[in-house]
């Protein structure tokens, strides 16, 4: 019995070598990347200046600064507070906003079955990811110099820079949109533009609002950072108590930024669910 | 015109018309106000976050000659007819570039270890019982709703300036992403492996090491290497709080006025992410062939 699965074995090694010797190349792939990421991440470590010591330190700072945060007291400040959350939301909403009106029309010249031409769409595609390769902080610092300090200067880098990635998922859900519908405009006589209007816009309007939601939600957050440059909203507060070491201020700022994002999050699942119908929510 | 549909008497077309009209009309009364209280919510949105046109107009000028003194030496001529003068910085600046990859790698790596380890806590069928789950859950929410650069300003108090903080921020943000994304892959698989498994007495960690393990390591890995992307763009801002990377040549050069050092900087952040976005998607494509890529 054993000696006729040993038969067996030699057999099947003998009709699929490749099976049973893989060259040394691909059985040393997958050890030789494991062992180049450690050794990167090894190197990253030590010249990044990472100690045990630095760390046992800054946890034992951390755990101090965890215990003065508690608990959370704005002091006599709320108002202000609540004034530059209503700042933040609102630096969120209108960016979105702008990003969308704008970058709607460039999305369809950015879509191939809108624009078949290469020669036009690559440029634009380009533009658009270059736009977003640059983070929202970075286009905050740039509107600062332009419209000074304030919300103006974080709503229109949120719009900038959301204007990048809108341009993108809208082009994006365009070419996924159905041919027939076009088609059955323009064999009923209308031109190109009612061909968009009423071919288009309807299949790639809950896209189009389904993503807005998302981003707004995804710029409640953005737009609480943009402060830390100066650009208005609850960042500003923020960086600033954290700057002052007002410990208990900070985390009730933090609170409040926890319970907004969760608030927006709930308001536009149900509006996504009133436009696009339970179908598309997931 | 010949019609060939046979069309119904008045009276009963007359009815079914008003019917349409109705229908129409609610589904159009509920756009307008839908469309009304959108605009009104931008206008109160727009008072709050003291939107002037006027000074967008005015100053629109000036947003345009920003990107005109950009791209403009200090000699007066254009960037590109001198590059070596324009990217005089170079050998400083691709050093902190290298940083920021880094800290991105390092702070990445750190997340997907730590996240790996809670997800399965966090996962609805592989979770040892509810309120782990709710804790884990709770926990890795409060992880990436605080944006990183809030956790990089902590952390550059408790640990001292450095890339460290940045680390540490972009660690904390990353175990809260990726644990969300991994326990969303391991609430999808396929759960008769881990049946069959434990039918034979198999304990909890050698369920997930033999049966969930094989059936999502692709799809980890391939959410990994997206979050290194993100990670690399926001650790390039971490320099902006004094938490390592090229940030902190950036923000400089932006403050004090350093038109084509700002330029130049961008130029090579912008390169940056592009080559690591491609060599991501490569990579990606390598691993898992097309199908995954998306």
């Amino acid at each position: 019995m054993t000696k006729r699965s040993m038969l067996e074995t030699d057999g099947l090694r003998a009709r699929y070598p490749d099976v049973f010797n893989r060259p040394v190349s691909s059985r040393l792939a997958w050890p030789s990347m494991l062992a180049g990421a450690l050794a990167i991440f090894v190197f990253g470590l030590i010249h990044l200046g990472f100690s045990p010591i630095r760390m046992l330190n800054g946890i034992h700072q951390l755990g101090w600064i965890s215990l003065m945060m508690l608990p959370p007291n704005p002091g006599a400040s709320l108002p202000l507070y609540l004034r530059a959350l209503g700042e933040t939301l609102s630096i969120a909403l209108l960016g979105t906003t702008l990003a969308a009106v704008f970058a709607f029309p460039v999305s369809l010249l950015a879509a191939k079955n809108i624009v078949p031409s290469n020669f036009f769409r690559f440029p634009i595609r380009r533009f658009l990811d270059t736009i977003r390769g640059v983070d929202t902080l970075i286009w905050a610092l740039v509107w600062i110099n332009v419209v000074g300090l304030g919300p103006f200067a974080g709503v229109l880098a949120i719009a900038l820079s959301d204007f990048g990635a809108l341009g993108k998922l809208f082009s994006e859900a365009i070419e996924g949109a159905d041919r027939k519908q076009v088609e059955g405009i323009r064999a009923s006589g209308g031109n190109a533009l009612h061909e968009i209007r009423f071919g288009l816009m309807p299949q790639v309007f809950p896209v189009i609002a389904g993503q807005m939601l998302y981003f707004f939600e995804s710029n409640t957050r953005s737009a609480t950072i943009i402060g830390i440059v100066g650009a208005g909203g609850i960042g500003l507060q923020l960086a600033e108590q954290i700057r002052v070491l007002e410990w208990q201020k900070v985390s009730f700022l933090i609170l409040m930024i926890l319970i907004a994002v969760a608030m927006i999050d709930w308001i536009s699942g149900k509006l996504r669910f009133a436009i696009i119908g339970p179908r598309a929510v997931a | 015109m010949t019609i060939a549909v046979s069309i119904l008497p008045d009276q009963q077309l007359a009815a079914l018309n008003e019917v349409y009209r109705k229908a129409v009309a609610r589904k159009r009364l509920r756009v307008a106000l839908g469309a009304a209280a959108f605009l009104a919510a931008l206008a109160i949105a727009s008072i709050g976050a003291e939107v002037n046109l006027r000074t967008l107009f005015t100053y629109f000028g000036h947003f345009v000659s920003y990107f005109d003194r950009l791209l403009t030496l200090d000699n007066g001529s254009r960037v590109w007819t001198n590059i070596p003068e324009w990217l005089w910085g170079w050998k400083k600046w691709s050093l902190l570039l290298g940083e920021t990859i880094l800290i991105s790698y390092v702070g990445t790596l750190f997340g997907a270890v730590l996240g790996f380890a809670f997800n399965f806590l966090a996962a609805e069928n592989t979770s040892p019982g509810p309120w782990v789950r709710f804790i884990v859950k709770r926990l890795m929410e409060f992880c990436r709703t605080v944006p990183d650069i809030v956790f990089a300003l902590i952390f550059v108090i408790a640990f001292g300036l450095g890339p460290m903080a940045g680390v540490l921020a972009i660690t904390i943000h990353s175990i809260g992403a990726l644990g969300k994304q991994y326990a969303e892959m391991v609430e999808n698989i396929d759960m008769k492996p881990v049946e069959g498994l434990r039918s034979t007495g198999a304990g909890w960690i050698a369920c997930m090491r033999f049966a969930v393990l094989p059936q999502v390591v692709a799809g980890f890995a391939s959410y990994t290497l997206l979050r290194f992307e993100i990670n690399v763009r926001s650790a390039s801002v971490m320099g902006f709080v004094g938490a390592g990377g090229i940030g902190v040549e950036l923000i400089t050069a932006i403050r004090k006025f350093y038109y084509s050092d700002v330029s130049a900087i961008l130029l090579l952040i912008i390169l940056t992410v592009f080559v690591i976005d491609i060599g991501t998607g490569w990579v990606r494509g390598r691993l898992f062939g097309k199908e995954r890529r998306t």
